[in-house]
């Protein structure tokens, strides 16, 4: 797995590329904690992501909940594959927002 | 006839090739769980859960029969020395066999009587209930995990066992002696003090420390090997390694008893 | 080999022994990945020994045994340590320690294998409960559950790691039949949302025919056939045919043999 970090409008966004599992999944949560500390919300882009497991989702759990304490956001964008399975198998879909693309994102 | 006597020779023979495979487990299961000392990291936090059990909870039942049994020997003595007229020799009399001798050896059937055999059902259950096959495909270690810990818990708690039991049976001897009985408490109590020398105290302590290995050791390689060595799994398989193992850890104790006993005299 | 058709378990000529008796003859069998794979027969027929000889559990009298590429019987102890941290196993009753509460056990694997926060490992744990609809359970005791609840249980632990590989014994006995098919439900689940290869070990019919896309028939430690939910229907198999509609076994009566049995020991 890889990630990397763009300034999207006022949101940092946050690219995993690969695979996230268990020995990297705490990378990923070290990044959002990070991100949400600075009080800013952030875009989690799926589209380059071919795997994720339950320790990544657990993250991704956690992060939304961080943000939502502080009225930030986490928003999921192009979730797709097995990765939306894996949300759809927790109904998490129904939890995070999610949307299709970044074109979607506005102000 | 003929096949009477060679069905009975053939019973006997399997007998003891049973007896000596079984003490053959007993030696593996001791050596597979000692070889986790350095395979492994030390396992703390499961050692001080079953100190909590195998130690503290324990402490009740051995300051009760501590004190009864100090009472009694006292009394024996009592009656004994008071014909010699040298009851004077009370306190070293008392304090000497529970330390040497009454101590370890009461305060291990204790634990054989409430940790032993409660460790050896615990074992034999998760055995049945493939718990043992749970840990090894989650490739968890169970000598690692469920045994060691249980087993240096043991050695650790009973001599300390042993040294409550000793001061509760002293207890209990001042009571009957000096209270009932009316023997001078500076006979009583310097008496003890200047006839105890440190190999005594040291002859306890080797003793219990050995009696906490060969207890915990006993009853949990029978739960343990409950599906090799019991004829019947479940509830009976259960009951009859637990009744092995308290009689099997109880006799052996008996017998090191003598063993270290010699050897230290 | 592409991946998609690669087999992940490959058994050859298991020869197994319980004593002198022979329980396992020359079995072959095979598993690809992503498949869901019932091993169906009746009580003696070797199934669970199958099970435990893939499990590691058991070491067989000859025959080889692969899983995931590895020689699970020369292996060493990382080698297979490693390997079952790709495994699950969910056990018939479930298998949790009954010292621990639930959630502690379904945590077990991944407090000991990885190196993720305790906040992650909470999360992740919950996860699998509400998967298994055992939400609100964390905190009872083993002691505290139904039959069918420490099965399903036993399943969140199994699967916590998110194993490619799960072993499934008798997912159906003994629940009462909306549970069971609760459970048939959620194996299919597994497999499709987390990609599982999902082997399951069961003397149920019902289930087997609903999850399976192949059921292996084993009789007296033989594989009878192999194939797919209509081959095993269509079967002309008469022991198969009498797995299916549940006919007692009628083996015919020698007298001789018969009368000999039941005097057995008797002049």
């Amino acid at each position: 797995m890889s990630y990397s970090q763009t300034i999207h409008l006022h949101y940092e966004r946050l690219v995993l590329t690969g695979e996230v599992d268990l020995h990297n999944s705490p990378q990923v949560r070290k990044q959002l904690l990070a991100i949400l500390k600075n009080g800013c919300s952030v875009l989690v882009d799926f589209s380059e992501l071919s795997y994720i497991d339950s320790s990544g989702i657990a993250t991704l759990v956690e992060a939304f909940n961080v943000a939502k304490n502080n009225q930030l956001t986490l928003t999921i964008i192009a979730a797709a594959g097995a990765p939306l399975q894996v949300l759809e198998l927790t109904n998490l879909n129904k939890v995070f927002p999610m949307v299709s693309s970044l074109d979607d994102i506005r102000e | 006839m003929l096949s009477r006597l060679k069905q009975m020779i053939e019973k006997m023979g399997k007998s003891a090739v049973d007896s000596i495979e079984s003490a053959g487990r007993l030696a593996v299961f001791l050596g597979y769980t000692l070889s986790r000392l350095w395979l492994f990291r030390f396992p703390l936090q499961e050692v001080i859960k079953h100190l909590q059990f195998i130690g503290a909870r324990t402490v009740p039942l051995i300051l009760v029969s501590g004190l009864f049994t100090g009472m009694v020997i006292a009394l024996q003595f009592y009656d004994t020395l008071i014909r010699f007229g040298s009851v004077e020799l009370l306190g070293a009399a008392v304090a000497m066999s529970l330390i040497r001798e009454l101590g370890p050896v009461m305060a291990a059937l204790m634990v054989i009587a409430r940790v032993g055999s409660a460790t050896c059902a615990e074992i034999g259950i998760m055995r049945n209930e493939q718990q043992f096959d749970a840990l090894d495909c989650m490739a968890i270690d169970s000598y690692h995990y469920v045994i060691l810990p249980r087993l240096i818990a043991g050695i650790i708690s009973v001599p300390l066992l042993t040294a409550m039991f000793d001061v509760f049976g002293i207890g209990g001897g001042y009571v009957v002696g000096v209270l009932i009985h009316g023997v001078s408490e500076g006979a009583y109590l310097i008496g003890m003090a200047d006839t105890i020398v440190w190999n005594d105290v040291w002859m306890g302590i080797v003793k219990s420390t050995i009696f906490g290995l060969l207890i915990l050791w006993i009853c949990m390689a029978k739960g343990f090997f409950l599906h090799i060595e019991q004829k019947f799994s479940g509830a009976e398989g259960v009951s009859n390694a637990t009744t092995q193992a308290v009689v099997l850890s109880a006799l052996l104790m008996l017998f090191v008893d003598y063993i270290v006993s010699s050897l230290m005299l | 080999m592409t991946s998609v058709t690669q087999d992940i378990i490959e058994v050859k000529n298991l020869v197994s022994h319980y004593g002198e008796r022979q329980i396992l003859r020359n079995v072959d069998f095979s598993v690809k990945k992503g498949e869901i794979r019932v091993i169906m027969g009746g009580s003696g027929s070797g199934k669970s020994t199958l099970l435990n000889h893939m499990l590691a559990l058991l070491k067989p009298t000859s025959g080889s045994i692969k899983i995931d590429q590895l020689n699970i019987l020369t292996a060493n102890r990382k080698e297979l340590s490693k390997l079952r941290q790709k495994m699950g196993v969910a056990f018939q009753g479930g298998a949790l320690f009954s010292s621990m509460t639930v959630g502690e056990n379904i945590k077990l694997p991944l407090k000991h294998h990885t190196e993720l926060d305790d906040n992650t490992i909470d999360i992740m744990t919950r996860l699998k409960l509400e998967l298994m609809n055992l939400a609100g359970f964390e905190n009872l005791m083993p002691s505290e559950l139904s039959g069918g609840m420490l099965k399903r249980a036993g399943l969140a632990r199994a699967v916590i790691m998110d194993p490619k590989l799960l072993f499934f014994d008798e997912p159906s006995a003994g629940l009462d039949p909306v549970t069971a098919v609760e459970l048939d439900e959620l194996i299919l689940k597994l497999r499709d949302a987390m990609n599982m290869t999902i082997v399951v070990v069961t003397h149920e019919l019902e289930s087997a025919f609903k999850i399976a896309d192949k059921i292996t028939v084993l009789f007296d430690g033989e594989v009878v056939m192999t194939g797919t939910v209509d081959e095993i229907k269509q079967s002309s198999d008469e022991r198969i045919q009498n797995l299916i509609n549940r006919r007692p076994r009628n083996d015919v009566v020698d007298a001789e043999q018969y009368i000999q049995r039941l005097t057995a020991g008797q002049n």
